[in-house]
């Protein structure tokens, strides 16, 4: 389906109905006392109003207020696997942590469903089905070495991985260390350059802005390319990506042979994936999220209670995320962002420009790896 | 709408992102600045080579006339401002509306940059002893009748630039006479100087290849510093901490300038108040040159009120009136914060704002879209008061009471010393201190730099190394 193509009335009402519905349904799911989830199911009692009675709506989700990102700090962690979950094999994957305990979030499946609806708009030409992947990212705890890995099984493809620690990362720029980073980061891109040397067949890449830099540099110093490496199709995002860095990577680094395809995710929400990046629209990066699994606003930076409705407008990322394994209502995130209207692809607003909220800029270490 | 591009190796590319830069008292739109991303930096650095190799097809003697036409070109000529031009009038008036600094010190610093490209010859051949030109571009030559060596230890200097003080852009102006390129990120509220003195350079004959700009966020700065094998970077006492003893950086941090009152002076005090006043206020106090600290052993209480009642009542202008003595802090927060800062550090007991009785009003002047500090003179009676540590961009210094034989001791690292006094022991002991830089003895402000003496260590040295040669 075309992303320029101008989007109905009435597609963008029908998202809005089929957003309700999975609204009452999830909200119905976590609050039941037979497949809830011990977290909600308590904080429903202290509430003191029945949330399977009053949520009708997704605009009724203002009732919960804002979800509390210390409530995702230390245990126990069972609390947030719902009882129809209980029995099945659980990952936990972790956000932040560099110092303190970090953000933990419980999974079954969720990770494989984003990832298997991504690789739906993944483009057969440039990501062949069948062919084999590098993961050049953060691994440990978080779930994008999984979730690559799977969209590369899912793909049918086997996938190469290498060992990315963030958190070592952020300790290394906070003390200054950039000599140490710059040989951690040669370290990286070091196995990378054994894996696409090792005769692999590797056609797809997930890498992340910074590390695709160093990886196209590496590369042109012995006379080659990310094109010449086999690389056709390229899947980035883990950390921000701007509209200028995407038309300096398609222009620069990878020629008009290999596809970029742009992400914003991460372990709470899940997946956003960004329409096509098209010199044609200064490469801007628009994402929109999954819905109905997943719902990105921005409200204002000012008033988190106010939302930004009016379309090119600036404010602060806020995510909500309705699925059965997890429920996390209107969400603050530590971006901000402009947001856009629909598309005939995505019914329903879009955000592009994200990047660091100006407020916790300053002191915060992002964009590392 | 001036819109200044990125520019690589002289070639102009067009960010699709960009910063706006913003007149600090009206809030109007001064300029956008396309943003450079860190990987389009670490590309074009691999063709690093190249700009020293432009440079060394033409001679040093070519290239230091060219420099000199620059100067010219600097403070009189309608040069190329992004994508439309700019006259020098316009220059000072932008440079001021961005920086806060007011406009008569724009054109001072102005003048400066000139005075330094007029004399790059004398400069350099101090800088080098002397030293034939050409053996720098050969790489080697006779000199005395004995062969001389010397390596260029890299084909262009980076260079990290600061927002709040032009002033300090002749420091890199000695580097394309030595056929080294530029690598250049700007200050994010001065984008001024770079551009127009690049501008001069191109009219005056350096050739484009010669000079690349890349205004963008801290990890340009930090890609610069990655990828240029020497760089100069201007920043706080942090990063002086963090790039401390690293060969490929030179830093250039808060100075921590001081003048010292010798024993055998202290008694005249009165004759120094006025050469103390300029080094403390000159340029509104933002360089690194600037005193802040005054030391003596006694009449320390005397010395705080007479700089106090000449500097306290100085209040706001306009950057427009040539009286302005005080430069706007554009960043919001920022003059909050260090008020805040000297009012905790004041709760020590024996630190005393001696300027606010002065001074009429409060120290924090809060504007709709800037603040100003006004200036501050503070006593302090023992040189262990953590306020003794402190340096601000603003006429700000401490006078601190301290026994001559303990000053070396509890002075701290300085960057320019005046020492006032003609006791030899003392002189002595100032000259074999390794925490001063620069040392002036006698009655000199700190303010008054000689060009032709090497400022934090020679910038030949840092970017040259002499070996040996020999030939059959």
């Amino acid at each position: 389906m075309s992303q320029t193509a101008s989007v109905s009335p009435d597609a963008i009402k029908s998202a809005a109905e089929k957003l309700d519905a999975h609204v009452r349904e999830i909200v119905d799911w976590h609050f039941s006392p037979d497949t809830g989830t011990p977290f909600w199911l308590g904080w429903a009692k202290k509430a003191g109003w029945d949330p399977r009675r009053e949520i009708k709506s997704f605009a009724d989700l203002t009732r919960f207020g804002h979800f509390e990102d210390e409530w995702l700090r230390g245990g126990p962690v069972r609390r947030w696997v719902p009882k129809a979950y209980a029995n099945k094999p659980t990952y936990v994957f972790e956000t932040g942590g560099t110092t303190g305990i970090p953000k933990s979030r419980v999974v079954v499946d969720d990770f494989r469903i984003d990832y298997e609806m991504l690789s739906e708009t993944l483009p057969d030409a440039q990501f062949p089905k069948g062919s084999n992947w590098l993961m050049l990212g953060p691994s440990g705890p978080r779930r994008l070495r999984l979730a690559v890995e799977h969209l590369c099984q899912h793909r049918g493809g086997i996938c190469f991985c290498v060992d990315l620690d963030p958190r070592w990362v952020v300790k290394l720029i906070k003390r200054g260390a950039m000599a140490e980073l710059k040989l951690y980061s040669d370290h990286v891109i070091d196995q990378a350059m054994t894996v696409l040397s090792a005769g692999h067949d590797i056609k797809c890449m997930f890498v992340t802005p910074k590390l695709l830099d160093a990886l196209a540099a590496r590369l042109e110093a012995g006379g080659s390319s990310i094109e010449q490496s086999g690389i056709t199709g390229i899947f980035c995002g883990g950390t921000e990506m701007t509209a200028q860095w995407a038309r300096f990577a398609v222009e620069e680094l990878l020629g008009p042979k290999v596809y970029l395809a742009a992400c914003y995710g991460n372990t709470l929400m899940g997946l956003a994936r960004a329409r096509t990046l098209r010199p044609e629209n200064q490469y801007k990066i628009i994402y929109h999220a999954p819905q109905p699994r997943a719902v990105i606003q921005l409200v204002d930076v000012d008033d988190n209670e106010k939302a930004i409705t009016q379309h090119g407008q600036t404010g602060r990322v806020m995510i909500t995320t309705l699925t059965k394994e997890f429920f996390v209502p209107r969400f603050l995130e530590r971006d901000e962002a402009e947001l856009e209207p629909p598309c005939a692809e995505f019914p329903w607003d879009g955000v592009s420009g994200v990047r660091p909220y100006r407020v916790f800029a300053a002191t915060t270490t992002v964009g590392v790896y | 709408m001036i819109h200044f591009p990125i520019l690589r190796w002289g070639e102009a590319y067009k960010s699709l992102e960009v910063d706006k830069v913003f007149h600090h008292a009206t809030g109007e739109q001064m300029a956008e600045v396309s943003q450079a991303n860190a990987g389009l930096i670490a590309r074009d650095m691999r063709q690093a080579a190249r700009a020293r190799e432009v440079l060394r097809e033409i001679p040093c003697k070519e290239l230091l006339a060219m420099c000199r036409k620059a100067g010219e070109l600097f403070t009189s000529a309608t040069l190329p401002a992004g994508d439309g031009t700019q006259t020098p009038d316009e220059f000072v008036k932008c440079q001021s509306a961005t920086t806060g600094l007011p406009e008569h010190m724009c054109r001072f610093n102005m003048g400066k940059l000139a005075y330094v490209l007029q004399n790059l010859e004398a400069i350099l051949s101090s800088l080098t002893r002397g030293l034939d030109f050409d053996i720098l571009s050969r790489g080697y030559g006779m000199e005395n009748g004995v062969m001389r060596s010397y390596q260029a230890q890299t084909p262009v200097l980076g260079m990290v630039l600061p927002s709040n003080s032009p002033g300090v852009h002749g420091l890199w102006l000695p580097i394309i006479p030595l056929q080294i390129g530029l690598v250049l990120k700007p200050g994010p509220q001065e984008p001024w100087t770079p551009w127009r003195m690049t501008q001069a350079f191109f009219q005056a004959g350096i050739p484009k290849p010669a000079i690349s700009i890349y205004p963008g966020a801290g990890e340009v700065g930090a890609a610069v510093l990655s990828h240029c094998p020497k760089t100069l970077i201007f920043g706080s006492t942090a990063t002086v901490e963090r790039y401390h003893g690293n060969p490929a950086v030179q830093v250039h941090g808060p100075g921590f300038s001081k003048i010292l009152l010798g024993d055998d002076e202290v008694d005249h005090w009165e004759k120094y108040v006025d050469l103390m006043a300029t080094s403390i206020a000159i340029n509104s106090g933002r360089g690194c040159i600037n005193c802040s600290g005054v030391w003596a052993s006694r009449h320390t209480k005397e010395i705080a009120d007479a700089l106090a009642q000449k500097l306290g009542p100085i209040k706001p202008l306009p950057p427009t009136d040539p009286q302005a003595a005080l430069a706007a802090f554009t960043v919001k927060g920022q003059a909050e914060g260090i008020n805040q800062d000297i009012e905790a550090a004041l709760k020590e007991s024996g630190v005393e704002d001696v300027t606010a009785k002065y001074r009429g009003g409060d120290r924090l002047v809060k504007m709709e879209r800037c603040d100003y500090v006004r200036s501050t003179i503070v006593h302090c009676a023992s040189p262990d008061a953590a306020m003794v540590k402190k340096e601000y961009m603003f006429p700000f210094a401490t006078v601190v009471e301290c026994p001559q034989e303990q000053m070396l001791a509890k002075i701290g690292p300085t960057l320019v010393c005046s020492a006032i006094t003609k006791d030899a022991k003392f002189s002595r002991e100032l000259l074999d201190a390794r925490h001063i830089d620069r040392l002036n003895i006698g009655a000199l402000p700190t303010v008054q730099l000689n060009w032709f003496q090497p400022h934090e260590g020679s910038i030949v040295d840092f970017l040259f190394r002499a070996r040996a040669y020999q030939t059959v």
